[in-house]
């Protein structure tokens, strides 16, 4: 049902773990629904120099949180900005459609920790001033 | 793949040599239709005659009241709904339980559209009903107390004699899905005052796709699947011989081994769940500790969730279920497990082993020492486990 990527990713997954006096931590899902991604990034002149993460979750969102990480290591912010949930999938050779909620996740996360960062440095960063991360709405199947 | 280890004998079982055995020369030497009357097709009829036997023998039925189905799913539809709709002028009430199978929950749910009323009996933390409660819920439109023998996820067995006699004393029909039970405990249907039971050949090494419904002599309720005059005019369709055959080969299996295996399964499930409870922490143990089905195991592991655990599990052979809403296909994790009144958080990271007669002592320990590892490894990477880790 999985795709090799993906459970190589679940299986292996890089970046796992936590990042000591991060520059931003951003956490999406509940526990409610099953699945919760804590990302932690370290920015350095406008560079994301690393990022951990941990998640509780199936299989799909460990992989789609390993790959998001991998897609945004050593990234500038706006680079990070443009990762969709689509491209965490397609990086994964695809999700089954009634996964496709964790890659969306998975971006979340991603500008949940943005967000984060923005707001301790009092900066603006394009594209996140209309974020909502209502995660009561992210395990709807997205048809591809 | 090497080594593969099946611990999911609760969701199927591998039909047995003997079994298969019997049902081959059903398939190409004795293919006659049982309706048809030349000397082929009497093979079929007889044969389908001798397993009837064998179904009634091992639930101390009559021959007469054994009536051969699709399985579990189909007999559990036709009783209820057929009891249901011949009984509509006595009345429209039903009572079950929140933990039963989807086979009698939908149905249930179903009836409710078309009129009738349903209690939903609510069950303690261990999976029993409230016999009070269930006394409670009986009213002069009662018709139906439909009541699981053995839960199919947490293994745990209802007072099915009490609740036969409380139906009983009150002139209600009593229904059971024994699906789980048959073959592991032994049923006497007048002894236990049960009107009608439901199993599925392929939870006790029989084949899928067949199963029998019990219906005592003189409850009539309306056909599901109307026909031919195939089972008496009470369920059409050519019989699945093979597949009958098979049944009753291996319910008779079942019964006379019974005690022998129960005796192996009850030493293995023990020491799986005394393992499991030695090496890992934060864990519950779903269903009650002993009025439980002789194969089942079920945990609950804290802080990760039970899909990734199923698949790690795969990747060491080691098949088993979870009741977690990323293997329900739904947003909620399964109804029984929320119906013991656990949280969304806990009933997540739920794990199944039930094991069967093919199950060894060896691959308790694969499974327990492989389990502790897979757990960690999740707990390592989830942020519920670090948040308590500082604790």
């Amino acid at each position: 049902m999985y795709s090799e990527k993906v459970m190589d990713h679940f299986m292996n997954p890089r970046n796992v773990g936590e990042i000591e006096n991060p520059d931003g931590v951003g956490e999406v899902g509940n526990v409610k629904c099953g699945d919760i991604m804590r990302m932690y990034l370290k920015i350095k002149d406008d560079t994301i120099e690393d990022v951990k993460f941990k998640t509780f979750g199936c299989g799909s969102a460990i992989a789609s949180s390993s790959m998001a990480t991998e897609l945004i290591k050593g990234k500038t912010i706006s680079q990070a900005m443009e990762i969709t949930n689509k491209a965490v999938a397609e990086a994964l050779d695809g999700l089954p459609p009634i996964k496709m909620h964790c890659s969306v996740l998975a971006e979340q996360a991603i500008k949940s920790a943005l967000l984060d960062y923005s707001q301790k440095n009092n900066i603006q960063i394009e594209g996140l001033e209309d974020m909502d991360f209502d995660d009561d709405h992210h395990h709807d199947i997205i048809e591809e | 793949m090497g080594k593969y280890i099946y611990m999911d004998n609760s969701a199927t079982t591998q039909v047995k040599e003997e079994v298969l055995e019997e049902m081959l020369p059903y398939f190409r030497e004795y293919y006659g239709n049982p309706s048809s009357v030349y000397s082929l097709a009497s093979k079929s009829k007889i044969a389908v005659e001798k397993a009837r036997d064998q179904v009634a023998k091992a639930i101390g039925a009559d021959n007469k009241e054994i009536f051969f189905t699709g399985g579990g799913t189909e007999s559990d539809n036709w009783l209820i709904k057929g009891l249901a709709y011949s009984n509509k002028e006595k009345g429209n009430h039903i009572i079950t339980c929140k933990i039963e199978h989807h086979a009698v929950l939908h149905t249930c749910e179903y009836l409710e559209k078309q009129g009738f009323q349903v209690t939903y009996l609510d069950v303690d933390e261990d999976g029993l009903i409230d016999l009070d409660e269930l006394r409670k819920a009986i009213n002069d439109k009662t018709i139906l107390i439909s009541i699981m023998f053995a839960n199919n996820e947490i293994g745990t067995i209802q007072p099915i004699k009490e609740i036969g006699a409380l139906a009983k004393e009150n002139g209600i029909y009593f229904h059971t899905d024994a699906v789980q039970a048959i073959g592991h405990i032994d049923i006497d249907v007048k002894d236990l005052n049960i009107d009608a039971l439901s199993m599925s050949a392929h939870k006790f090494y029989g084949p899928k796709g067949v199963g029998a419904l019990y219906l005592r002599r003189g409850l009539r309720i309306d056909p599901l699947i109307s026909g031919g005059g195939q089972e008496k005019r009470r369920r059409g369709g050519t019989e699945n011989v093979p597949g009958i055959v098979g049944m009753g080969k291996a319910i008779e299996l079942a019964v006379d081994n019974m005690e022998e295996s129960n005796k192996r399964l009850i030493l293995l499930r023990d020491s799986l769940i005394e393992k499991i409870e030695k090496k890992i922490s934060h864990i519950k143990l779903n269903g009650h500790r002993t009025q439980r089905l002789p194969g089942n195991v079920n945990f609950c592991f804290e802080f990760i969730e039970g899909e990734s655990l199923l698949l790690s599990l795969d990747m060491v052979g080691i098949a088993a279920s979870s009741g977690s809403a990323c293997t329900s296909g739904s947003l909620d994790p399964s109804h029984v497990l929320m119906g013991i009144g656990l949280t969304h958080e806990i009933a997540h990271g739920s794990l199944r082993l039930s094991l069967g007669d093919f199950n060894t002592e060896d691959e308790i320990d694969y499974v327990v020492d492989n389990l502790a590892t897979i757990v960690d490894r999740l707990r390592q990477m989830s942020p519920l486990y670090e948040d308590i880790k500082g604790e």
